[in-house]
């Protein structure tokens, strides 16, 4: 029998998940991470806490399939935290998602998946593939609002055929009415909104608990280099913010830049604002082929973003690229991911680190 | 599957299912009933006290019926020490971090609520309390000495009768936790010597929710759970009739079969502990190499996760322990492994395989043959830290 390993959170997309591998006939395991809180905080992360483990354990007893807790504290802490803290440090804003589903989920776990016999590893995650030719093509989930392919753009060929994303061909609506029927306690959830390990509290809380240093008062300044006021800590901000700048000007002014070098917090008006191209770094190409040259593509340059049509160029043998918008963006962040698509299609993507 | 956690618990023997089952149904009464229903139940509890006393070389009403070897310990030492207390004013509690929960959890609550000291015992490298240290640690303010007969995670067993001795020389209660050990070695509490016993039918093929305490004649307690006179006021709450049925018949069988059971078992776990030591690179024995439970090998590996090797074992068809149930998957050493000495890169790799009746030679070869290879699977996983 094909042995799959599900990736569990208590929660309803991947107790559901869990549901529908077993009742399509695999021999189904499941693992849930133990991943890492502040010290003092651990019932109250967002994905892991005892009741979210409590909640899986019975998912899994109903289910009747074996379960197993699997700690990834440290390496969660040491790789996942770490970058988030150091990404701000940087004057970026960070996306710990994409780090944590491709060095956590699908490398950690993943081989804990393989290392029990596991033929595949599923998550509730609402994305599909499509298996053709020996090649396996991610798509978005049938249900646009919750589709979940920009932070999977990460996945590789060789961990795509062995992926399973169970939930991806059902909306949201459907899957909750699934959990429902087959008594699934975890149907009433609330969907997790937040980062895990901030444990509900706001981010610029958590920076000033782990890690001060980065987040401290600075200039803010003019593109002429105007001294205009004071920011309260760069990590404070996003590019595009127009609120809570506190600066007596006639006309509103946008965040247009972090310098995290200098520490200053550069605005304008409205009119410099917008970006026409990207510089992005760890680009995954998810068919496995580095494209031969330049090719149009829509563009999603944050998780919440509308996607934008561009020119997609891969430079440095297709480990970076660049986005040459038709239009300019007004919202470009560094440390967030620009992921390429060709309609439902996942194409690649890669992690912002500059626009201009 | 195959299960090696016996000291986790055991399945009911059948023959203490088929004792029991007549008190779920037409033995229904209530033994604290007047009438003929309530006679016939008191009669099986009585017998049943009657069979545990004959096994203990003690007096039936030295026994109390209490519902979990927990329950048992927290009636020793919560009764014992507010009882001594009132009685002499004694307030210090001698017992071990290497003793089960039951007694060192409750034995810190005793401190924080009650006022009562606790001097920690300290164990040797096998994780035993050597007389010599409950020599020097007691005094007369010691309301009550607790040293357990074996541990559950590492199966060293103590010299009880040695510590017996110290205690009664001083007019000391002394307790022991038999619950891990009840299985195997005798529990004739006149040769061992101890004032107070605790143990739970589920560790020896017995049900689950049943547990007795022996209580000397004349040591000083008080009821923790008040209400009705049941157990000659010691312990209110109808009887468990049934439960207590398939305690007394289960306790029976392990003692007229011991010596076979042990012998049996004994060549299997030595097996056992001679390959894993042999064959596994970085592998400690865990507890005393010889003065151990005959069921019980338990080992540390040096960096590995224990609870990721449990669960390659469990995926492989094994169903072990880590000596301290965890599943949440949130490794700390244990007290008992880090009160042995054990650096925390040892501490957190620990395995406990604990055999029992249904456990066969081929079982325990199929064992050895896979372990070795999940153990290298576990290291290399938990070195991608």
């Amino acid at each position: 029998m094909t042995k799959v390993v599900i990736a569990m959170s208590g929660g309803v997309d991947s107790s559901v998940a869990a549901a529908l591998l077993k009742r399509e006939g695999y021999e189904v395991v499941g693992m849930m991470l133990r991943l890492w809180s502040e010290p003092g905080k651990e019932d109250s992360n967002r994905c892991c806490t005892p009741d979210s483990m409590a909640m899986a354990r019975r998912v899994a007893a109903k289910l009747d399939i074996p379960f197993y807790a699997v700690d990834a504290k440290e390496i969660f802490r040491n790789t996942v935290v770490e970058y988030f803290l150091q990404g701000y440090g940087r004057g970026e804003t960070p996306n710990p998602c994409l780090v944590c589903n491709r060095h956590i989920r699908w490398e950690f776990l993943f081989n804990h998946a393989k290392a029990i016999g596991a033929d595949f590893m599923a998550t509730g995650h609402y994305v599909r593939l499509k298996r053709e030719d020996g090649r396996v093509q991610l798509l978005k989930g049938v249900d646009p609002a919750k589709d979940q392919s920009y932070v999977l753009h990460v996945l590789t060929q060789e961990k795509l055929s062995q992926a399973l994303f169970p939930v991806g061909d059902y909306p949201k609506s459907e899957i909750r009415a699934l959990a429902a029927q087959m008594g699934l306690a975890a149907a009433k959830r609330p969907d997790s909104q937040d980062l895990c390990f901030l444990a509900g509290d706001d981010y610029r809380n958590f920076l000033g608990r782990n890690a001060p240093q980065i987040n401290q008062p600075g200039k803010i300044v003019s593109r002429e280099g105007r001294v205009l006021g004071e920011h309260s800590g760069l990590a404070n901000y996003t590019i595009g913010q127009r609120k809570g700048l506190n600066l007596a000007s006639p006309i509103p002014l946008y965040v247009l830049q972090k310098n995290a070098a200098e520490n200053v917090l550069v605005v304008g008006p409205a009119e410099s604002l917008g970006t026409w191209e990207l510089l992005a770094v760890n680009v995954n190409w998810t068919s496995g082929e580095i494209p031969s040259g330049p090719f149009r593509a829509m563009v999603k340059s944050r998780y919440t973003a509308r996607e934008t049509p561009g020119l997609v160029t891969p430079l440095d043998n297709g480990t970076k690229a660049t986005v040459r918008f038709d239009l300019p963006q007004r919202d470009i962040t560094p440390g967030q991911a620009a992921v390429f698509y060709d309609g439902d299609l996942v194409l690649g993507g890669g992690i912002i680190i500059q626009s201009r | 599957m195959i299960y090696l956690d016996y000291a986790a618990t055991t399945p009911v023997d059948s023959r203490v299912f088929d004792a029991m089952l007549p008190y779920f149904t037409e033995n229904f009464g209530n033994p604290s009933s007047t009438h003929r229903y309530g006679q016939k139940a008191e009669a099986a509890v009585e017998t049943a006290r009657e069979t545990m006393a004959g096994i203990l070389h003690c007096q039936a009403n030295e026994i109390i019926f209490t519902s979990c070897g927990s329950e048992s310990d927290n009636l020793a030492l919560r009764g014992v020490a507010l009882a001594r207390r009132e009685q002499t004013g004694a307030s210090r509690i001698l017992t071990a971090r290497a003793e089960h929960h039951a007694v060192s959890k409750t034995a810190e609550r005793l401190e924080k609520e009650d006022g009562f000291r606790v001097e920690w015992l300290k164990v040797d490298e096998f994780g035993q309390v050597k007389p010599e240290i409950v020599e020097q640690a007691i005094s007369n303010d010691t309301a009550l000495v607790s040293v357990m007969y074996s541990n559950n995670e590492i199966g060293t067993v103590n010299p009880l009768r040695a510590i017996a001795e110290i205690c009664r020389k001083r007019g000391i209660p002394f307790h022991s936790d038999a619950v891990q050990a009840a299985a195997y070695l005798p529990v004739d509490v006149e040769s061992l010597g101890v004032d107070l016993l605790s143990l739970g039918a589920h560790k020896f093929y017995g049900p689950k929710g049943i547990g007795a305490l022996y209580v000397r004649k004349g040591t000083p307690i008080q009821p923790i759970l008040t209400g009705g006179g049941q157990e000659f006021g010691l312990r209110a709450g109808t009887h468990n009739v049934p439960l207590i049925v398939g305690l007394a018949e289960a306790l029976r069988l392990a003692d007229v079969e011991r010596e076979e059971r042990t012998a049996r078992l004994l060549s299997l776990r030595d097996k056992i502990i001679g390959a894993v030591l042999e064959e596994i690179p970085h592998a400690r024995l865990t507890g005393h190499p010889r003065e151990r439970v005959p069921n019980h090998a338990s080992f540390v590996f040096k960096d590995v996760d224990g609870n990721l090797l449990l669960n390659l074992l469990d995926a492989a068809g094994f169903a072990c322990s880590s000596g301290s149930a965890c599943k949440t998957g949130n490794p700390e050493p244990s007290e008992v492994l880090t009160s042995l000495g054990l650096p925390r890169e040892w501490a957190l790799g620990s395995l406990r395989v604990t055999l029992g009746l249904g456990t066969t030679p081929e079982q325990v070869g199929d064992f050895l043959k896979t372990l070795p290879n999940l153990v290298e699977k576990a290291r290399s996983l938990s070195s991608a830290r």
